[in-house]
């Protein structure tokens, strides 16, 4: 037997034993998913344990290493894991942005201080992170952002505001970028890491028009923050920013396969004699979305084959991200069509409580967070096509 | 199987571009059209691919040839794509050779297929009746010994040597049982060859069967569906393996294009105008690419293929579409003259695109495999 086949006989073997079985049922929306963190109010003992147990072998985080709280595996190991995971549908342990987009970068740019002191809690979910890039007056031009830092030695004191922040209210930690040098817009901007129970830091949900509040207005009004959780050079976030957007991007893109959609129009509408959609212009129209989907989920596959084959992506995660994010927005138009009048239930029983038309609505932020899918263009247009500004 | 080329392929695709960028690039194609050529394409240039075992790449190695398989003769599709070199590769090589491995017995394949992996013998497939692509549709018919009816947009019919014949033995127009394969000569007593100029420089045929001898049966009588179809259906992903590289050409050539024509002072690429639509056309080609190797990968691999090929073919058809209106769009006035190539793309593109099933063709299909 190989390394990888014995690897995948005792990982079964281990998940077999370790995932609970409320734990192998699909996420019911939001509720189920396990973001962690100091203050997490688990859904259950089930939960909990799933979390605790993946977080100590280091299973929330298969690539990272072993001395950071990873599970030190190869990109084999972490397919064959997640081919085991998917094959008991077994939920992902930890959502978080520590994972997501924090991770990768202090894995390239922190010392191997920062990376020891941050990283396992990230791993068994102990501190949650949120994000505090854009502000009031610099969204689409992200590095015109004017919170800034003063400094105080060993540490800095910390001025102004940011915006659309995701779960600021809920997170124990922010990566942040500061301005440290008012004379030069890119290159005054530093990657910092501070603590949300800071004195100073103050958030504010804003209601969206799905009526969820996943994002918040956050005020920093003299806020110390250490020196020693500055990430990479000082002047020099705007590197560390870019290199996590693109894993933001790439993560945005990589939401795995959705149920097809005519497998939600064929339970919600039924199929005619011919074994067809009664309503010929809508299967017309959910065939053209699928046939999209699937190139789309093809070209992750390849797009994931390349990188394993040693070809860096880089600008390539702009056009996973604007392709990705449009398609679900259309996916949700399709899903609002195939219910008709019941998708319009804010609340009841024929919307599944108001998600369907929250969730339609939410959508409609894939393509502003994470930069635009005009920016996302921009990128393409000039990194990916080489054309001229 | 990962989603890249290995090194053998990558080593296909590498002599199959230089090849036809230095043998067969596209202004022979303009000549052939000029001189109003007998055949419609270099016999020269057939031998030399010959030579290079292109005619082979669908025909295994026990039958004399290559035994690339569906990725091989994939990738060589799309190269040619990119030149628009005119052969009977399709015609023969792609179509000839997976309906013949795919229905013929044995001996059939011992005595046709290194013929055809060698490019000394051209097979094609008469299927379409109307101009609409409809297999099961087909009324041509084979009773009493004789076949009678019209065949239409035949590939390369006016130089095969021998023609592959969807007719009717039992049922009715519709029906996807009774239908047979039989293969005829060329030059058989009653068949009547009227080659057509085809918009996009290539050529096709009209055949008339007025009592033509059906001598010999390809297959089981009455169930040729069920072997048809799936050699169609690799035929389906290499034509849309054909149209990924005239809507990869087409984009390269605007994309240079619009980097150096100059207006206001600026070069046009400068323009966002023209840049968000670049990056959404990029984004097209990227996501049929992922579809076409998926579905010629699924191909090699065996089983059912349906809905992999009428993904990538739908999906390839759409691309192709977008990207020769936009290289036209973007070129201008230059896009619409004759002295540019992007015209022969265009009509090589949608003739492509409407070969062995449209896009609302696969997309019905998609969805009915899906089930709905």
């Amino acid at each position: 037997m190989s390394d990888l086949e014995a690897f995948r006989t005792e990982t079964r073997a281990w998940l077999e034993e370790n995932c609970p079985a409320s734990m192998r049922t699909p996420a019911q929306g939001e509720k189920d998913i396990c973001w962690g963190g100091r203050n997490f109010n688990f859904q259950s003992e089930d939960q909990k344990l799933w979390l605790e147990r993946m977080g100590a072998r280091g299973w929330t985080v298969p690539t990272w290493p072993k001395e950071y709280g990873g599970g030190g595996l190869s990109k084999d190991e972490a397919k064959i894991l997640a081919e085991e995971m998917k094959r008991i549908k077994a939920r992902s342990p930890l959502t978080s942005f520590g994972i997501w987009m924090l991770g990768p970068a202090l894995l390239k740019f922190g010392t191997h201080e920062q990376k020891l002191e941050h990283l396992p809690s990230i791993a068994r979910g102990e501190i949650r992170w949120c994000q505090g890039y854009s502000e009031p007056n610099a969204g689409s031009d992200l590095a015109a952002l004017a919170t800034k830092a003063e400094d105080k030695g060993d540490h800095y004191i910390i001025n102004g505001q940011k915006i659309w922040t995701s779960y600021a209210d809920k997170s124990d930690w922010i990566f942040c970028l500061i301005r440290t040098d008012t004379t030069d817009k890119h290159n005054g901007i530093s990657f910092i890491l501070f603590d949300m129970a800071s004195e100073g830091v103050s958030t504010k949900p804003i209601q969206l028009i799905s009526g969820y509040s996943p994002f918040c207005e956050t005020f920093f009004d003299d806020v110390k923050a250490y020196k020693k959780n500055l990430v990479g050079e000082v002047n020099k976030g705007w590197t560390v920013a870019k290199y996590l957007l693109t894993h933001e991007r790439t993560g945005i893109s990589e939401m795995g396969v959705p149920t097809p959609l005519n497998r939600l129009a064929v339970d919600k509408l039924g199929t005619n004699d011919a074994g067809e959609l009664p309503e010929t212009m809508l299967r017309h129209q959910i065939a053209e979305h699928e046939i999209d989907v699937m190139s789309f989920m093809f070209t992750m596959e390849r797009a994931k084959d390349e990188a394993k084959a040693g070809n860096e992506m880089g600008a390539y995660s702009s056009f996973l991200k604007a392709y990705g994010t449009e398609l679900n927005k259309d996916r949700h138009e399709l899903i609002v069509k195939i219910n008709g009048s019941d998708a319009f239930e804010w609340e009841g029983q024929f919307s599944n409580n108001g998600e369907i038309p929250r969730t339609w609505l939410r959508t409609k932020a894939n393509s502003i967070e994470g930069g635009t899918t005009e920016i996302q263009h921009n990128i393409i247009a000039k990194r990916v096509l080489g054309l001229p500004s | 199987m990962a989603m890249v080329l290995n090194e053998e392929q990558q080593l296909l695709k590498e002599s199959a571009e230089g090849f036809f960028a230095e043998k067969a690039p596209i202004t022979q194609l303009r000549k052939l059209r000029d001189n109003k050529d007998e055949t419609g394409y270099s016999a020269d240039l057939w031998q030399e691919m010959s030579e290079m075992g292109f005619a082979g790449l669908m025909v295994d190695e026990d039958h004399g040839g290559t035994g690339f398989g569906c990725v091989g003769a994939g990738i060589v599709a799309e190269a040619m794509g990119k030149t628009l070199s005119a052969s009977p590769f399709l015609a023969s090589s792609v179509v000839g050779a997976s309906v013949i491995a795919a229905a013929a017995s044995e001996e059939q394949k011992a005595a046709l297929l290194p013929a055809i992996a060698s490019g000394e013998l051209i097979v094609t497939l008469a299927l379409d009746e109307t101009s609409k692509h409809d297999p099961e549709g087909t009324a041509l018919k084979a009773a009493g010994g004789k076949l009678n009816g019209l065949k239409t947009f035949v590939p390369d019919g006016h130089v095969a040597d021998k023609v592959i014949v969807l007719a009717r033995t039992s049922g009715e127009p519709g029906d996807r049982d009774g239908l047979s394969l039989y293969l005829v000569d060329k030059g058989a007593s009653g068949l009547i060859v009227d080659r057509v100029i085809s918009m996009d420089s290539r050529n096709w045929a009209k055949l008339t069967f007025e009592g033509v001898d059906a001598a010999e049966l390809l297959g089981a009588e009455g169930k040729a569906m069920d072997v048809l179809e799936p050699a169609l259906d690799r035929c389906r992903i290499i034509v849309a393996a054909e149209l990924l590289g005239v809507a990869q050409q087409t984009f390269e050539v605007t994309m240079e294009y619009i980097k150096e024509r100059k207006q206001f002072g600026v070069p046009i690429g400068s323009f966002q105008a023209l840049q968000h639509r670049a990056a959404e056309w990029f984004g097209e080609i990227e996501v049929t690419r992922s579809a076409v190797l998926k579905a010629l990968q699924m191909a090699d691999a065996g089983g059912d293929i349906r809905w992999f090929a009428s993904l990538a073919k739908a999906k390839a058809s759409k691309t192709a579409e977008l990207a020769t209106k936009e290289a036209i769009q973007m070129h201008g006035g230059m896009g619409v003259t004759d002295e540019f190539d992007l015209g022969f793309f265009i009509k090589r593109a949608r003739v492509l695109q409407h070969l062995f099933g449209d896009y609302n063709y696969h997309a019905d299909r998609f969805a009915a495999c899906s089930g709905y």
